[in-house]
């Protein structure tokens, strides 16, 4: 019977755990725990999974944004400001044009999506002069990033009354509402509402319709050749694969879904944040990839898709939990624990 | 004359592979003996041995006996031989580029002189007062002018070492070792390799001038002439055994060279082929190739292969063999001019040479010729989608996705057809052994269909089993798919028995092209060079 129950033991749990993985079965548990909590204190269950559920969809895009850059060898993109900055200006010009709704969304996201291809084209050649120390020069090419933005946004010649300060005529407002009828847009597609639990439909639906692509580029030639050069450039070079030019294609490609994310995360969010916002973007994103599984020379699409989920729904549980268990704001603090050491974790463990 | 060093009955096994076979080696006061033989002979392991270094010991240690100036020692560690007198001059400079040339003569020896604050610490605690003391630079430039002076490199003490040249790196290295007061056995690796042929000579006679003083020298090379000018024993090396000791008298670069390579070719009969090979039809045609591949540098080959023709390219390593096959795929930067069926390969252009359908597979497999990571099928097919895009399947125009379907049937029949022992397509091939692996490499080149195939070190790394089976693969492709293949190998024997003639490169030039029975000593020659 022992022996039994031992050798269930090592078929199941053990080949599970394994495969899992211990910090995302903690994290996991963690979660768990968090509902089980929040449900005895008598909390709004309905409401914090709604809350997730919202974030989710807003963030995974830019969690999603990481991968063509983990698949291509440039490790985690730290620099992803840069995309998000590009995505701002494509959001900004119909805004400025008060162009409202759906015709605002695509547009916006067509403009971003080049803004972003172009800016990754340029991100990625300062990769390729620094090899090997990607991730580092990232950071500080999206913070550059953003400070040089907060100049162009000072200086930018958008006229529309609504978007700039009331006083002198030029520069843009630190937050400004999305154009009538673009906020929620995609929350509100095919909104689902089970009692208090409301499901944002369409931008999950939108954020998984993005998955599904990125999955699908990863199998086409291109795709296949930026996942052998990221995994072992001499391989591609004697394959005839150009290691440089697949780099650029995947800072690109990275840079690009930044920009098309932040046009999804203002419009679901109903604001549009400039300045120092977005200042650390690249930080709560790259803790979710790694708790969803992946590394700084491997990710998966679902590892995306899990990573999302788990931070997410910890933030917006933890936060609330936190704040009823404990006297005292310590939320904020909770959440930079978990982002920064999550990071902190899967940089010490390096590349195998 | 006295023996500073005596090895008797050294046996060392790696993973039940017998790599030294109980081999005697003595060294006498001031006096000079060669140690010769062939990659993998077991020079490397029986210097390890000596050196104490951690690889012998972490893999089961040896048995046998060492003796150093008449009494037994164990080194355990490469500090408790250096504490026997015994140095080491290496291949690979281990100088440090930002220090001195005194400096890194006198690293760790360094000469110091008391503080106060030395004193003051001292008086507590001995050690920890000495470790504060400071360097005496006066007195250690004094030394390392006189080490210098020693091996005859004029060379102000306070350069950096980083800018200086490479012949001069090997004898700062060589004065480290003799500014050692306790030193009594020096040995030298392949210290020539890098030196030009006026630092050669005044390496040998730095060597003679050392054994005027009673060190005795450990000399380690592939250059025979070198052996023949300075040597006063010379032993032989093959397969873990000492086959000879010679007397300098009774030397000869023939016999060294005999005694080298000889050894009993299992002769096997290759099947027939059904069709011809003539000098007139040529798949390669090299002219003047010049490879810039590090550590294996190739200065200007020029040799043709006949279509249909196995090609053996042996020689011993650093030699330029390695090169020549990677320069043709352009994974290394090359010149010169290559022709493949009467016209011009691009050089430099990898994905060029695939689609002129030359395929090549890597000595490097875990480096270059595999992606670990991924699946069997993956590393299969990867080539050739990129290449000829095969196993692509179009969804719309301008969209076309990998054809799971196709590569798993294809990767099944290879994997039957090969014989490659895994748990399906879809395994990563880090968890394959070696054999396995190269299979895949094979596997790889096939269904890139090319019809010029360079193989380099097809069985390194592969158990005794797998390596007949490769080869049979090998001669199978050319056979039954009238494949023409280059194979670059470090084993003679290997080449010898599947090729129809066989280039031997040495110091990066073809010194001959000999065909497989040729006599032993022709092809101990032409791989001395």
């Amino acid at each position: 019977m022992r022996e039994r129950v031992l050798s269930l033991y090592e078929k199941w749990v053990v080949k599970h755990v394994a495969e899992i993985g211990i910090p995302r079965l903690l994290i996991g548990c963690f979660v768990a725990a968090l509902l089980c909590v929040a449900y005895l204190y008598d909390m709004n269950l309905s409401l914090l999974l709604s809350d997730s559920l919202v974030r989710v969809g807003r963030n995974g895009i830019l969690v999603l944004a990481l991968l063509p850059a983990v698949q291509g060898g440039l490790g985690l993109n730290f620099g992803l400001p840069v995309g998000v900055a590009a995505g701002l200006v494509g959001l900004l010009v119909p805004m400025n044009l008060d162009v409202g709704g759906w015709k605002c969304f695509l547009v916006a996201t067509a403009l971003a999506a080049i803004f972003g291809w172009l800016a990754g084209l340029a991100y990625g050649w300062l990769l390729n002069r620094v090899k090997g120390q990607e991730m580092m020069v990232g950071t500080y090419v999206g913070f550059s990033a953003v400070s040089g933005m907060c100049i162009f946004w000072l200086l930018a010649p958008f006229h529309n009354r609504k978007l700039i300060w009331p006083i002198g005529g030029i520069g843009l407002r630190t937050t400004l509402p999305c154009t009538s009828g673009m906020s929620h847009i995609l929350d509100n597609l095919g909104k689902l509402e089970l009692g208090q639990l409301a499901i944002p439909t369409g931008l999950l639906l939108y954020f998984l319709l993005l998955c599904g692509l990125v999955a699908l580029f990863f199998r086409t030639r291109t795709g296949l050749a930026i996942r052998a050069a990221g995994e072992n450039p001499l391989y591609a070079k004697a394959c005839g694969i150009s290691e440089d030019r697949t780099r650029l294609q995947a800072a690109a490609l990275s840079t690009m879904l930044a920009a098309i994310g932040i046009v999804a995360f203002s419009s679901s969010y109903g604001f549009v944040q400039l300045y120092q916002a977005p200042l650390m973007v690249a930080f709560p994103a790259v803790a979710a990839l790694l708790i969803g599984g992946g590394s700084v020379s491997r990710a998966s699409v679902s590892h995306v898709v899990i990573g999302t989920l788990l931070f997410q729904t910890l933030l917006t549980i933890a936060l609330p939990v936190a704040n009823k268990v404990v006297t005292g704001d310590i939320s904020e603090v909770a959440r930079v624990i978990v982002a920064n050491g999550m990071i902190l974790y899967a940089l010490t463990r390096g590349p195998r | 004359m006295p023996h500073i060093l005596e090895l008797t009955g050294i046996a060392k096994e790696y993973y039940g592979n017998r790599v030294l076979k109980g081999v005697d080696l003595a060294v006498g006061e001031g006096e000079i003996v060669c140690l010769v033989g062939e990659n993998g002979a077991g020079k490397s392991t029986l210097m390890n041995i000596l050196f104490g270094m951690p690889v012998v010991h972490s893999t089961g240690g040896f048995s046998g006996s060492v003796k150093i100036g008449g009494k037994s020692v164990e080194i355990d560690s490469p500090f408790k031989a250096m504490a026997c007198g015994v140095g080491m001059v290496h291949q690979e400079f281990m100088l440090l580029p930002g220090f001195t040339v005194s400096e890194n003569i006198k690293l760790n020896r360094e000469l110091t002189r008391p503080t106060a604050l030395s004193r003051a610490v001292g008086g507590l605690d001995e050690a920890a007062g000495r470790r504060l003391e400071r360097l005496d630079h006066a007195a250690m430039d004094a030394d390392a002018r006189a080490a210098l002076a020693r091996v005859g490199l004029e060379v102000s003490e306070d350069t950096t070492v980083g800018t200086l040249p490479v012949g001069h790196k090997q004898f700062i290295e060589i004065a480290r070792e003799v500014d050692r007061k306790n030193a009594r056995l020096l040995v030298f690796d392949e210290p020539s390799a890098v030196l030009t042929e006026s630092e050669a000579e005044r390496l040998l006679e730095t060597m003679r001038a050392l054994a005027s003083d009673g060190i005795g020298i450990l000399f380690i090379t592939h250059r025979l002439d070198e052996v023949m000018a300075v040597a006063d024993r010379i032993v032989v090396l093959r397969d873990g055994e000492r086959v000879a000791e010679l007397k300098k008298s009774e030397a000869s670069v023939q016999r060294i060279a005999e005694l080298m390579v000889g050894r009993k070719i299992e002769k096997r009969e290759l099947p027939p082929r059904s069709f011809e090979v003539s000098d007139k039809e040529m798949a390669l045609d090299l002219q003047d190739l010049k490879v810039e591949m590090p550590g294996e540098p190739v200065t200007g080959v020029s040799f043709t292969v006949r279509r249909g023709e196995i090609f053996g390219i042996g020689g011993l390593a650093g030699y330029g063999k390695l090169g020549v096959a990677n320069g043709v795929a352009g994974i290394y930067p090359s010149g010169g001019r290559v022709l493949k069926d009467g016209e011009d390969l691009p050089l430099n252009d990898p994905a060029g040479a695939l689609r002129r359908r030359v395929a090549f597979l890597s000595e490097d497999r875990r480096g270059v010729g595999l992606l670990l990571d991924e699946s069997i099928e993956l590393n299969i097919g990867l080539t050739s989608l990129q290449v000829q895009g095969k196993f692509l399947q179009s969804w719309l125009p301008g969209l076309s996705l990998l054809d799971r379907g196709n590569l798993r049937g294809h990767a099944r029949e290879m994997i039957e057809w090969l014989d490659i022992r895994c748990v399906g397509p879809d395994q990563p091939v880090r968890r394959l052994s070696g054999g396995n692996q190269q299979k895949v490499c094979i596997a790889k080149a096939i269904t890139l269909d090319p019809d010029l195939l360079f193989v380099s070190e097809p069985t390194r790394g592969v158990d005794v089993g797998a390596k007949q089976r490769i080869l049979d693969e090998l001669v199978a492709l050319n056979r039954e798919r009238r494949m023409t293949i280059v194979v670059t190998s470090s084993e003679l024997a290997e080449l010898r028995s599947v090729c129809d003639r066989i280039a031997i490169v040495a110091r990066g030039k073809v010194s001959r092209v000999l065909a497989p029975d040729a006599p032993d000593v022709d092809f101990g020659l032409a791989m001395a060079g």
